[in-house]
């Protein structure tokens, strides 16, 4: 136990200022209050791989590490898609995963929103379509938002995220 | 002794000493009872088109011998119902590579399991994408095929069906199981959901750019499965790439080990309870993808590895960032070893949960860290070292336990190795250049690349077309071999223990759906 409250209190705090999107960056504030505002709590998201090499399924992850602390600006990952507001979407969409993220996206209580990720997800990548793939996410469900990138970093999808968020709270509170 | 036809085996292009042997359907069986008694790990099992050359289909498998790398090669005679004998009883883990090549090629054999592997209904049943006369760029409806589970049946058994969407930030696939209260009774798996159509997209690539494709097969092996390929490709067409460059590939293989542990060690704290674990090795992996932004240019080593060489060259400056952060990582992870080892609730979760026996290990060739955790002595880069291994002398990492325990310290014992191997690489580099120029390779020559990745070999039989075309290429994951053995090593235990266990083999369902 000694070494483990060692460890903590020699690491201290690690979590980065948010990425700018456009326009100005927003604050933890602005962004929490948008966020309140558009759901009445935390963005929750829900994440589908639709046929991604993995890639950015690392990527996505690392936005749970302490330097990008996602829940610690309001936003969390959950289970079910009928818990979520957004999803994020990987890959390109393989015929294999096309009922399975269809009705995952119906799953979703409306108003949501899509975020693709990756250079699959927003343009079909090097995988494009063929027998076995569906190409780009916008193929299948709606799409907000892309964010290009093989793999996109965290920050870039971080920034997708808030983006999105962000420019829907615009249009509402006008 | 092996039996006589096999003396007629000629040399093969790859990165470590191989052979080729061709065989008819007796033979086929016959080579695969000789590897089986001389203890040969089972490699990998594809298929190929060959009607437009000579009217026959081919069905290759390779084996890993104690001194070399053995491909064997059967000629299927076109027609109505191509046929050839399977290997499966022999070597368990042929028989979903085996289902698979019937998905694409339309060439089976004698096994009873018939179920699609690849096809859930996407494509036509009568319609195989890989055959040359298909045009692999048409889509089509999906057509619901069913797919039959094994049932279990007895008093209060019920089944639990999770997936193809996870409840995380994972990849997707199936999982069956059949359960009496908690305990889990069978566990069956069901896989291709992420199936992409990979092989078909090499016969469009040149040779030149088939790399980026192999990058994307599995993108936490991304080095390998690059590396594989330009190594097969190198092979073939007689390239030697400078020292530098050797150097840096195995220098980002080692970082791709490095990143893969370290964020495996994280999330088994996790999926036991102790998020403390995740927050830090997460820390750490970030802090090294930081360095690899710094040294190679990206914090995932997609396309670094290049044919002839790498893409970015090392600074002296990078050098010194990269062995002041192996000196900051080290003692940080020997630091969380004794956390680990000292957290009595951890190791409960961790201690006999989801053990891989070794004589199932055995039977059902296991390869790479999960065989390496259940006793199994298997690296290549031990077992047969390819340059720059051949100077490093990589020590070998083995347990016995084959259960999470085991399979957590194999990834500790690794970790610290791999940094010996990373300073070692960066004590002295050659100042050569980083790049060889690689001279379109000859029609029809096969050659093949093994890389041993943090997950275990990775596999790339490439076969060239005529002016710098790809005639075939098939990239092989060593979560082939692994997978089914989560099926074994679940038994008797609950089912939320369950991603605590997946999550110690980690495999990947992109590389093993292609």
């Amino acid at each position: 136990m000694y070494n483990t409250i060692s460890r903590m209190m020699r690491t201290g705090l690690l979590t980065e200022p948010l990425p700018a999107v456009e326009e100005a960056a927003p604050t933890l504030e602005t962004l929490q209050q948008g966020l309140l505002r558009i759901v009445g709590r935390a963005l929750c998201i829900r994440h589908v791989d639709a046929g991604s090499c993995n890639g950015c399924e690392l990527e996505i992850q690392a936005l749970n590490n302490p330097y990008y602390n996602l829940e610690g600006a309001g936003v969390k990952f959950v289970a079910s898609p009928r818990h979520a507001d957004l999803l994020l979407v990987t890959g390109p969409v393989s015929v294999n995963m096309e009922e399975a993220l269809k009705r995952t996206y119906d799953a979703i209580p409306d108003p949501k929103f899509v975020v693709a990720v990756g250079d699959c997800g927003a343009c079909g990548g090097v995988f494009g379509t063929s027998y076995a793939s569906r190409g780009r996410v916008a193929n299948v469900i709606p799409v907000n938002y892309t964010v290009a990138g093989c793999p996109p970093s965290p920050t870039a999808i971080l920034r997708g995220i808030l983006q999105t968020v962000h420019s829907t709270s615009s249009t509402t509170s006008k | 002794m092996l039996p006589d036809f096999m003396e007629q085996r000629t040399a093969l292009p790859a990165n470590m000493p191989s052979s080729h042997l061709r065989v008819d359907g007796q033979q086929w069986l016959w080579a695969a009872e000789a590897m089986r008694q001389f203890c040969a790990r089972f490699l990998s099992l594809w298929g190929a088109d060959d009607r437009d050359r000579d009217g026959c289909f081919r069905i290759y498998a390779a084996y890993l011998l104690p001194e070399s790398v053995l491909v064997v090669e059967h000629s299927i005679a076109a027609a109505a119902a191509p046929f050839y004998p399977s290997i499966a009883t022999l070597f368990p883990a042929a028989l979903r590579m085996e289902r698979a090549v019937h998905d694409l090629l339309g060439i089976s054999t004698d096994e009873a399991d018939h179920r699609g592997w690849l096809r859930h209904g996407g494509w036509p049943e009568t319609l195989f994408p890989l055959r040359r006369d298909v045009d692999g760029s048409q889509q089509y409806p999906i057509v619901s095929a069913p797919y039959p589970c094994v049932a279990v049946e007895g008093d209060g058994v019920h089944e639990i069906a999770v997936g193809p969407v996870h409840a995380g930030t994972i990849e997707p696939g199936h999982f069956r199981f059949s359960v009496v209260g908690e305990k889990v009774l069978r566990l069956e798996e069901r896989f291709g959901y992420t199936h992409k159509g990979v092989a078909k997209l090499f016969e469009n690539l040149s040779q030149q750019e088939g790399h980026r494709l192999a990058a994307r097969v599995s993108g936490d092996s991304a080095v390998a499965f690059s590396w594989a390929y330009c190594a097969a490709l190198e092979a073939i067409t007689g390239t030697t790439c400078s020292s530098r460059a050797i150097l840096l590939r195995a220098l980002a293989l080692e970082h791709e080990r490095l990143a893969n542990h370290l964020g495996d060690l994280g999330a088994l704290g996790n999926d036991a309870g102790f998020a403390f674990g995740l927050t830090h090795f997460s820390r750490f992996k970030e802090d090294l993808l930081r360095a690899n932004t710094v040294a190679f240019g990206a914090r995932y080593l997609f396309d670094y590895v290049v044919s002839g060489g790498v893409a970015v060259d090392l600074t002296e400056q990078s050098r010194r960032l990269l062995l002041d952060q192996y000196d900051a990582l080290e003692p940080a992870v020997a630091n969380m070893r004794s956390i680990y080892d000292e957290h009595a609730g951890l190791q409960d979760r961790f201690r006999e949960a989801g053990r891989l026996e070794h004589s199932t290990a055995e039977r059902l060739g296991a390869i790479g860290l999960v065989g390496r955790a259940s006793g199994i002595a298997c690296d290549l880069r031990v077992d047969h070292p390819w340059a720059p291994y051949d100077r490093l002398d990589p020590q070998r990492i083995m347990q016995t336990g084959g259960d999470v325990a085991a399979r957590v310290q194999v990834r500790f014992d690794e970790i610290i190795e791999s940094l010996r191997l990373c300073r070692a690489l960066l004590a002295e580099p050659p100042m050569d250049g980083i790049r060889t120029f690689v001279s379109p390779a000859e029609a029809n020559q096969l050659g093949i690349g093994l890389i041993e990745g943090w997950r275990g070999p990775v596999m790339v039989a490439l076969e060239t077309g005529p002016d710098g075309t790809i005639r075939r290429c098939h990239a092989h994951d060593p979560s082939w071999q692994n997978w089914p053995l989560i099926e074994y090593a679940i038994l008797g235990n609950i089912v939320p223990d369950f991603p605590l266990i997946n999550k110690s083999f980690n495999l990947s369902y992109s590389g093993q759906d292609g």
